[in-house]
C-alpha cells in the first residue's frame, strides 16, 4: 500500500542519485531510529492494553492473582447477554448519540453556512469567536450547565428573585434531558467545523452559474449548496456521534443515576462494582461496535479531508 | 452575487447561538467575583477574595502543578512520537506502513471509557502503582493522534525534493533531517505541542482511572464539587485556567498559520 501523499516525486531524466550515500545505511538506521519508538509505545500502551482487556473478558471471575493462566470462558457475555438492561442502555446510549448528532448538526449548520458565505471579510473573527467555548475547559463547561439548572442553581434562583416560581423547579438537572442538552450545547462549535470546511471548498461560480441560469436563491440551495457539503455533514455527525456513544462523564455530572448511559456501566464496574471481567466484555462490546460504526463511516466519507 | 442578499436571519441566529454558547461562561466569571458562597442570584457584591482564597490553598495549587507536570511530560512525548510517525508516514515506505499510521491515529475513535479501563487493567496487571506517569501514558496515546496529524499535514506540503538535493550536496539523512527537515515543520512541531498541551491540561475522562493519590486539576475539581462551599474558589481557578488555555490555544493557531 501506498501512503496517501507522495514521496519523493522524482521526474524522469532528473540527475538524484537515487542509490548510494545519500539513500544508503545512514537513511535505513536513521529509520529504526525512529521507527521504534512509535512502534513500541504504541504497542505497549495501546495495543497490548487492548489484547488484556480482550483476554479478561473471557476470564471466569476476579479470584486469583491478574497474571494466573485462567481457562477462557464466555461466561461474561452470557451475563451481559442475559441482562436486558445492558442491551437497552446500549441502545439509549445510541440513540442518544444519534439525537445530539443530529441536534448539533442542524444547529451547527447554518452557523457553518453563515461563516462561509454571509460573513464577508470579518468571518475569521466570528470563527473565532465561535470556538472559544470549545476552548474553554470541557469540565468547567459542564459545571456552569450544573451552576445554571442546579436546585439552588442559576436559573431557579433567578425565578423565584422575579416571583416566577415559589418553589425550585427540580426536574432541570439529574436526568437523561439535562445530559442531551449539556452534550448538545458543549459540541455545537465543534460540528461546525467540518460543515465549514466542506462549504469553503464549494467553488463560487456555481452559485453564479446557478443563478445566471435562473436558479431561485431555495434550489441554489438544495440543488448546489446542500449536496455539496453533505460529505462535511456526515463528518460532523461521525465526529460528534462517535465520543458521545462512549461518553460517562457528562451524566456523572448532570445526569445522575436516572442519566446513566452505557460508559457509566463500565465505569461502575471497574471502581465501584469491581468486576473487571464483565466491565472488560461490556468495553469489548462497545469497542467492536464503536469499530464496526467508524469502518461504516470511512465509507461514507474520506476521513482525510477533515485533517486539511 | 450571493453576498449582497439580505443574510439577516442568518446574521440573527449567529449572534443569538453565540450569546448562549456564552452564558453559561460569563456566569462562572460572575460568580467569581460574588461574595455569596452559593451560586445564585441576586449577586451580592463584588469581591476579589475566591482569588486571594485560591492562592492560600494548597491542594488546589498542587492539582493545578500536577496537571502542568503531566501535560508538559505528555505533550513533548506525544510531539516527539508525532513527528517520528510524520517522517515514517511520508518520506518513508515500509511494511505495515498502513497499520503503524492506523495505530497512531485509532486512539482518537476508541471511547476514552475504553482506552482508560484498559489502561488500567494493564497498570494492574504490570503492578505499576497509578501516579501522574501512568495519566502522562494515557495522555501521551491520546495526543498522538492530534499531533500526528498536524504535523504531518505540514511535512506534506513541503517536497522531498528539498531533502535529496541537501542529500546531493553531501549530507547524510540524519544531517538532512536535523538541518532541512526539522526547521521546516518546526512550526508545526509548536503547534502540535501546544494543542497535546491543551488535550491533556484539561483531559477528565481517563485521568479519572489512573491518576492515583496525586490528582490531576481536572480530578481534583471533580472531587470537591460536592463540598458547595469549596465551588466559588473552584470557579476562580477555572477562570484562571480558561484565560491559560485560551492563550495558549492563541498561540497554537498562530504557529500553525504561520508561512515560511
Amino acid at each position: 500500500m501506498t501512503s496517501p501523499f507522495p514521496s519523493l516525486p522524482l521526474k524522469k531524466g532528473e540527475g538524484v542519485r537515487r542509490s548510494g550515500g545519500g539513500w544508503g545505511l545512514d537513511r535505513r538506521a536513521t529509520f529504526w531510529f525512529i521507527y521504534l519508538p512509535p512502534l513500541i509505545w504504541l504497542s505497549l500502551f495501546f495495543v497490548l492494553p487492548v489484547l488484556l482487556m480482550a483476554a479478561f473478558s473471557f476470564r471466569p471471575d476476579m479470584r486469583g492473582d491478574f497474571l494466573q493462566l485462567w481457562t477462557p470462558t464466555l461466561d461474561q457475555y452470557a451475563s451481559v447477554a442475559a441482562v436486558g438492561s445492558y442491551w437497552r442502555l446500549l441502545g439509549i446510549s445510541a440513540l442518544t448519540a444519534l439525537g445530539i448528532g443530529i441536534s448539533a448538526v442542524a444547529l451547527a449548520y447554518p452557523l457553518a453556512y453563515f461563516l462561509a458565505l454571509r460573513a464577508g471579510p470579518r468571518a475569521g473573527f466570528y470563527l473565532i469567536l465561535l470556538l472559544v467555548p470549545f476552548w474553554t475547559s470541557y469540565l468547567l463547561r459542564i459545571m456552569a450547565w450544573k451552576i445554571l439548572l442546579g436546585t439552588e442553581g442559576v436559573l431557579n434562583s433567578l425565578l423565584i428573585y422575579i416571583g416566577i416560581i415559589q418553589e425550585p423547579l427540580t426536574a432541570l438537572l439529574y436526568n437523561r434531558t439535562a445530559v442531551i442538552l449539556t452534550l448538545i450545547y458543549v459540541w455545537i462549535p465543534f460540528a461546525a467545523l467540518p460543515i465549514l470546511a466542506a462549504l469553503q471548498r464549494i467553488d463560487p461560480i456555481l452559485f453564479e452559474a446557478a443563478s445566471d441560469l435562473g436558479a431561485r436563491p431555495f434550489h441554489q440551495f438544495t440543488r448546489i449548496t446542500l449536496p455539496l457539503s453533505l460529505p462535511g455533514v456526515f463528518a460532523a455527525f461521525f465526529m460528534v456521534f462517535i465520543p458521545t456513544v462512549g461518553e460517562y462523564v457528562t451524566p456523572l455530572l448532570v445526569g445522575g443515576s436516572r442519566g446513566f448511559l452505557y460508559g457509566n456501566i463500565i465505569q461502575d464496574f471497574f471502581t465501584k462494582a469491581a468486576n473487571w471481567p464483565l466491565g472488560s466484555a461490556l468495553s469489548m462490546i462497545m469497542l467492536t461496535a464503536t469499530l464496526i460504526l467508524v469502518a461504516f463511516a470511512t465509507r461514507l466519507i474520506d476521513l482525510r479531508q477533515l485533517f486539511e | 452575487m450571493n453576498a449582497r442578499r439580505s443574510s439577516f436571519p442568518l446574521t440573527f441566529y449567529y449572534f443569538a447561538l453565540i450569546l448562549l454558547l456564552y452564558m453559561p461562561i460569563a456566569l462562572l466569571f460572575l460568580f467569581s467575583v460574588n461574595t455569596s458562597v452559593s451560586l445564585s442570584f441576586p449577586i451580592k457584591q463584588l469581591t476579589f477574595d475566591w482569588y486571594r482564597k485560591l492562592f492560600e490553598a494548597d491542594a488546589v495549587l498542587r492539582a493545578a502543578r500536577n496537571s502542568l507536570f503531566v501535560a508538559l511530560g505528555s505533550s513533548f512525548a506525544a510531539t516527539l512520537l508525532g513527528t517520528m510517525v510524520s517522517i515514517l508516514m511520508l518520506r518513508y515506505k515500509f511494511r505495515g506502513q498502513n497499520i503503524l499510521v492506523a495505530l497512531a491515529v485509532l486512539p482518537l475513535i476508541v471511547p476514552y471509557v475504553v482506552l482508560g479501563v484498559a489502561l488500567l487493567l494493564l497498570f494492574s496487571v504490570l503492578q505499576i502503582d497509578r501516579s501522574l506517569w501512568t495519566v502522562g501514558i494515557a495522555h501521551t496515546v491520546v495526543a498522538l493522534p492530534y499531533t500526528l496529524l498536524i504535523i504531518a499535514s505540514r511535512l506534506a506540503g513541503f517536497d522531498a525534493n528539498l531533502e535529496e538535493a541537501a542529500m546531493d550536496l553531501g549530507a547524510d539523512y540524519p544531517t538532512t533531517l536535523r538541518r532541512v527537515v526539522l526547521p521546516l515543520i518546526f512550526p508545526a512541531m509548536v503547534s502540535a505541542w501546544l494543542t497535546a498541551f491543551t488535550v491533556s491540561f484539561d483531559e477528565f475522562a481517563l485521568a479519572l482511572f489512573l491518576a492515583g493519590t496525586q490528582p490531576t486539576f481536572p480530578v481534583y475539581l471533580f472531587s470537591q464539587l460536592r463540598f458547595a462551599n469549596r465551588l466559588p474558589i473552584m470557579v476562580a481557578l477555572a477562570v484562571l485556567m480558561m484565560i491559560g488555555t485560551l492563550t495558549l490555544v492563541f498561540l497554537a493557531e498562530r504557529f500553525r498559520r504561520r508561512d515560511v
